[in-house]
């Protein structure tokens, strides 16, 4: 019997040398943010812990409640700058560095395939699109993955889904996310990873891929995974120049999945998330008489260099709803230096939309974008939880950047199709 | 180890900013968290619950983010223990390594909102107090047992690091 991509990935890391139900493994780099990494400096101290088990391989990266939304927010980032100096910890990075932390590591070159990555955030599992076995854990794994430069894992099923036919208009990777959330629920990859293969994905750009893995989590999958292609080679290569002796692996051709599942993208069409929760998901048609309070663009989901190429591509020459709030928020200092570059950020601004600097933000109901009772938010984040963007009385829908720029234009749900051209 | 308690009943996909909402992440003071547990879909989940009380709840319990905040706000309330029909997997992590108690029964559904349950940890066996119903629980894994008997991750390493 063959192996999965991801089960070769934690063979090569087994400590033991082999794949039983759970294994310890070695971890090639292990981070937290702001908001994750001061509990697991917490828990690493109270231990007794007094050494790491490689500075060159932790990363503590200040992007959820910065820039510091207040003294409390300021306190946590200088706790773990304080941190990296005692330990000597290369990449700790704040605001002028590092962004969204899920678009800042594969941008840095911190991530490659065959790399296993653990992350104090649930959203680590988006670095699967880079053919690495990427795993979200908690603060106190941190903490151990800090010291010892391992973790517990269980050995997972996967699931395979296959992507075929031609992307309607305006779909990408975001509406096949949530389209397949929407097919097998908030639980339906519970403890198993979700590996999109198939021509339809070979043919999205690293971005869409990048979001389809990122989302994984709200299917309850350990992670997301794509085999690499050229399309990976040269992302990865571009992002780390330096690197030597790369490689990539592939799932073998008898390999066993717990269930296989076909996807006909023809029949998808750009999708909608209702509150409140992603697999709540319909076609953008079926919601296009919700009125919206607030747009958001941006986040580890959607605040990529193309997501913002769409957005700008529908907005060019138009305006936003008068009295509609719309927020764009480019995931990383570098992605904010090309969009201006390219004039993004000016369509957005002559458009009416505030550009925040990068940040989790209003995504988590951190700051700067918070909802108050009865308003309705329109995002490309990840979560329409009860009160994830601010008040429990409020309502976020979830979709892609064309979705969102479009609907920014009409201040209700609408269809790219209806304001483009 | 048998613990005593009266169940608060929550549904299927509890998620973490249910448990604790995310504006509250920037503490990680036990009894703060606590005080602030389920605040977004039950207002007064804390001055409702009691020290040793129990928590049963359907599928995926704990899914979303993850924050360790949530087994912790848990535990900063007083809940003594969380029975779900299954849990998302970060959340299970975070309960192994933090000491929070959980256990996995399929058939918890039928357990009664206020029920008073006594529940022997070691054999996974779930008593309700009022019915005289018993249900069962899967049993952990050997490697988490090992977790669970040396009271968190780090104290299991430290265990190690001394053998």
């Amino acid at each position: 019997m063959g192996l999965t991509l991801i089960q070769k990935i934690l063979l090569k890391h087994s400590l033991s040398g082999k794949l039983k139900d759970f294994i310890y493994a070695k971890v090639d780099f292990c981070f937290g943010n702001d908001i994750t990494a001061p509990l697991a400096v917490k828990e690493f101290n109270k231990a007794g812990f007094d050494s790491v088990f490689d500075p060159n391989k932790i990363g503590l990266i200040c992007d959820h409640f910065t820039p510091a939304r207040d003294q409390k927010a300021a306190n946590n980032v200088k706790l773990l700058k304080q941190f990296s100096r005692q330990f000597k910890i290369k990449h700790f990075y704040d605001i002028e560095a590092c962004g969204v932390e899920h678009v800042f590591l594969p941008e840095a070159g911190l991530v490659k395939s065959l790399d296993l990555v653990i992350g104090a955030d649930s959203h680590t599992c988006t670095y699967g699109a880079l053919g690495a076995a990427s795993f979200g854990v908690g603060s106190t794994d941190l903490a151990a993955a800090m010291k010892e430069g391992k973790c517990w894992l269980r050995v997972p099923e996967s699931l395979k889904f296959v992507y075929q036919g031609k992307l309607n208009p305006w779909v990408g990777g975001k509406d096949l996310i949530l389209y397949t959330i929407g097919k097998i629920g908030v639980d339906g990859a519970l403890y198993k990873v979700m590996e999109f293969s198939g021509e339809a994905i070979r043919k999205l750009e690293m971005d869409d891929r990048f979001t389809m893995c990122n989302m994984a989590i709200e299917a309850g999958g350990k992670t997301g995974i794509i085999e690499p292609d050229e399309k990976t080679v040269q992302y990865i290569k571009t992002a780390n120049p330096k690197l030597k002796n790369f490689k990539f692996e592939k799932s073998d051709p008898d390999a066993a999945y717990a269930r296989v599942i076909n996807i006909d993208v023809g029949r998808i069409k750009p999708q909608v998330a209702c509150p409140h929760l992603p697999s709540n998901s319909k076609s953008v048609k079926e919601c296009v008489k919700v009125k919206l309070d607030q747009v958001v663009i941006g986040s580890c989901t959607n605040g990529r260099l193309s997501d913002l190429a769409i957005a700008a591509k529908i907005l060019r020459g138009k305006k936003i709803k008068k009295g509609l709030r719309a927020i764009v928020i480019p995931a990383t200092p570098k992605i904010y230096d090309q969009a201006e570059k390219k004039k993004y950020l000016q369509i957005f601004s002559e458009a009416g939309f505030i550009i925040s600097p990068a940040t989790c933000g209003p995504c988590l109901g951190g700051h700067t974008g918070i909802l108050d009772k009865g308003e309705v938010a329109l995002a490309t984040t990840n979560r329409n939880f009860i009160g994830r963007m601010g008040s429990p009385e409020s309502f976020v829908y979830l979709s892609s950047p064309a979705v969102a720029a479009a609907s920014a234009i009409t201040g209700r749900i609408t269809d790219p199709d209806e304001v483009a051209g | 180890m048998t613990i005593k308690g009266k169940v608060h009943k929550f549904g299927d996909n509890i998620n973490t900013d249910d448990i604790i909402a995310a504006k509250y992440l920037d503490s990680q003071d036990e009894a703060f968290l606590g005080s602030k547990c389920m605040e977004n879909i039950d207002k007064d989940f804390f001055q409702k619950v009691a020290k040793g009380d129990i928590i049963v709840a359907g599928k995926n319990f704990g899914c979303g983010s993850s924050r360790e905040h949530a087994p912790v706000a848990i535990k900063g309330c007083g809940v003594s223990l969380v029975i779900a029909e299954s849990f998302a997997r970060i959340f299970y992590r975070n309960s192994i390594n933090v000491g929070l108690p959980i256990l996995v029964s399929k058939d918890c559904g039928s357990i009664s909102a206020g029920s008073l349950l006594s529940v022997d940890l070691n054999q996974g066996l779930i008593k309700d107090l009022n019915s005289g119903k018993i249900f069962s629980s899967e049993a952990f894994p050997v490697f988490m047992q090992e977790i669970i008997e040396a009271g968190g991750l780090l104290s299991w390493i430290k265990k190690k690091e001394k053998q």
